[in-house]
């Protein structure tokens, strides 16, 4: 078989900027004294193991799973709290919409109460709100989903810590290495500069980047109110002229 | 002058104690999906070799994490991912190559019933050891922790893997290696620090 040339692949993914991102030990967040690895990181360019990552159908997501609102509650009967609408763009990098990336989001009631067996604050349990909640990218990566607007709440960690109000995301794009869990702020929150989880980011720019906006072209009159927040995973490389053994 | 107007990658936060609320609803109690992602990798009969894979996670004071979530990503036994950045072939239509498991509710252990991963190659075409690569997120830990579980009786494979190889302190090799049980069954515990902190990685 002869030797002949064949258009190189696609890239890797872009490293990760950990001069951006928050680091493993963080001292004034307590848990993370014991639960950071100390040695460093072995880094490498990505593999397939890294580049591939599993499909999630949009056939997988029921009805209401993007509305948090109703899908806890009792036939005719919604969750109680500020209504609100989430939605933005999930993008890479390189700015390009990531169509089909499966979001879960989680959060406390509108009172700052979490339904978990191992939660201890006092506010009350919604008998209406689960707090969780899933959908699938579009094709130009934007989502949206329906919620109450979660309280703030103590949590055992200074004497008199309280977390901001924020909705936890867990992020699958098209390729392991883009894996993402993180968190959404409200605009405004004056907790956002006390809690020493948001202090763990680098700068009020980090900050910035998971506040979500007040958007009120996306609101609902009369009846709910809407934040706007991005996500944005890594990208991969766009060169097609990667280093490779000619030939291959 | 011109303006480079890439973005940047969302900040990383913890998970927090509750990101089984999220990710695995149904185990918590929460009954909203038909079942929890990830706890089926296979969805009929497979091809190649049945293995369960059984860890904790201890945090720097040998204490088991109880509210971690563990995910692994693996090809099928032949090598091939079931992912649509797959361009090699076509994976096992009966396996999903991807597990979700958020621990015991007790002692914190988490399980996969998997299947052996067949071997990839890495992008200059040497072929590396099977391996999975695993995902770790609890409270606590600011961003996930990337690591991979190889395979303690693939020590050939392993000595020519192309990543291995490169790892300056051979001496924590083992901590990236699951060990065969007496019950068949593989051992992968992962230990976020101290003197048998596992190997994590920067991809």
């Amino acid at each position: 078989m002869s030797i002949r040339n064949t258009p190189p692949k696609r890239g890797g993914f872009i490293p990760r900027d950990r001069e951006w991102q928050p680091d493993a030990l963080t001292p004034p967040y307590k848990t993370s004294i014991k639960r950071s690895p100390q040695a460093a990181l072995l880094s490498f360019p990505s593999t397939l193991s890294e580049e591939t990552s599993p499909v999630f159908g949009h056939n997988l997501i029921g009805d209401l799973d993007n509305d948090l609102i109703l899908n806890y509650a009792a036939p005719g009967q919604s969750a109680i709290g500020p209504r609100i609408i989430v939605h933005g763009r999930v993008l890479d990098e390189n700015g390009r919409g990531v169509p089909g990336a499966l979001l879960e989001f989680w959060q406390a009631n509108a009172g700052g109460r979490y339904r978990h067996k191992k939660e201890s604050y006092l506010a009350a349990l919604d008998p209406n709100f689960g707090g969780c909640g899933r959908t699938i990218t579009g094709e130009d990566g934007s989502y949206e989903f329906r919620t109450v607007q979660p309280g703030p709440y103590p949590w055992p960690n200074g004497m008199n810590d309280w977390r901001p109000a924020h909705i936890h995301f867990s992020v699958f794009g098209h390729g392991f290495a883009q894996r993402l869990i993180t968190q959404m702020y409200f605009e405004g929150d004056p907790h956002i500069k006390l809690c020493p989880i948001v202090g763990v980011l680098k700068s009020q720019e980090a900050v910035d980047a998971l506040t979500g906006l007040l958007d009120m072209n996306r609101t609902v009159p009369m009846d709910s109110r809407a934040y706007k927040f991005d996500i944005v995973l890594r990208g991969r490389r766009q060169t097609y002229f990667e280093n490779r053994k000619e030939g291959l | 002058m011109q303006r480079i107007d890439n973005l940047r990658e969302s900040p990383s936060q913890t998970a927090g104690p509750y990101v089984h609320i999220g990710c695995t609803p149904n185990f918590t109690g929460i009954k909203i999906y038909d079942g929890d992602l990830g706890t089926q990798m296979k969805t009929g009969p497979v091809q190649g070799t049945e293995i369960t894979i059984k860890g904790t996670v201890y945090d720097g004071t040998g204490t088991p994490l109880r509210d971690a979530m563990v995910e692994i990503w693996q090809p099928d036994a032949a090598g091939l991912f079931a992912s649509a950045n797959e361009t090699r072939g076509t994976a096992d239509p009966n396996f999903t190559g991807w597990g979700r498991s958020p621990g015991d509710m007790v002692t914190g252990e988490f399980t996969f019933e998997t299947v052996k991963p067949g071997a990839v190659p890495f992008p200059d075409g040497r072929m590396q050891a099977p391996h999975i690569t695993a995902w770790i997120v609890a409270r606590g830990i600011n961003i996930g922790l990337h690591t991979r579980i190889y395979f303690e009786d693939e020590a050939e494979a392993n000595a020519n893997d192309p990543i291995l190889t490169r790892i300056e302190h051979q001496n924590r090799i083992p901590t990236l290696l699951a060990k065969k049980k007496g019950d068949g069954s593989y051992r992968f515990d992962v230990h976020l620090q101290g003197p048998l902190e596992t190997i994590f990685f920067d991809i």
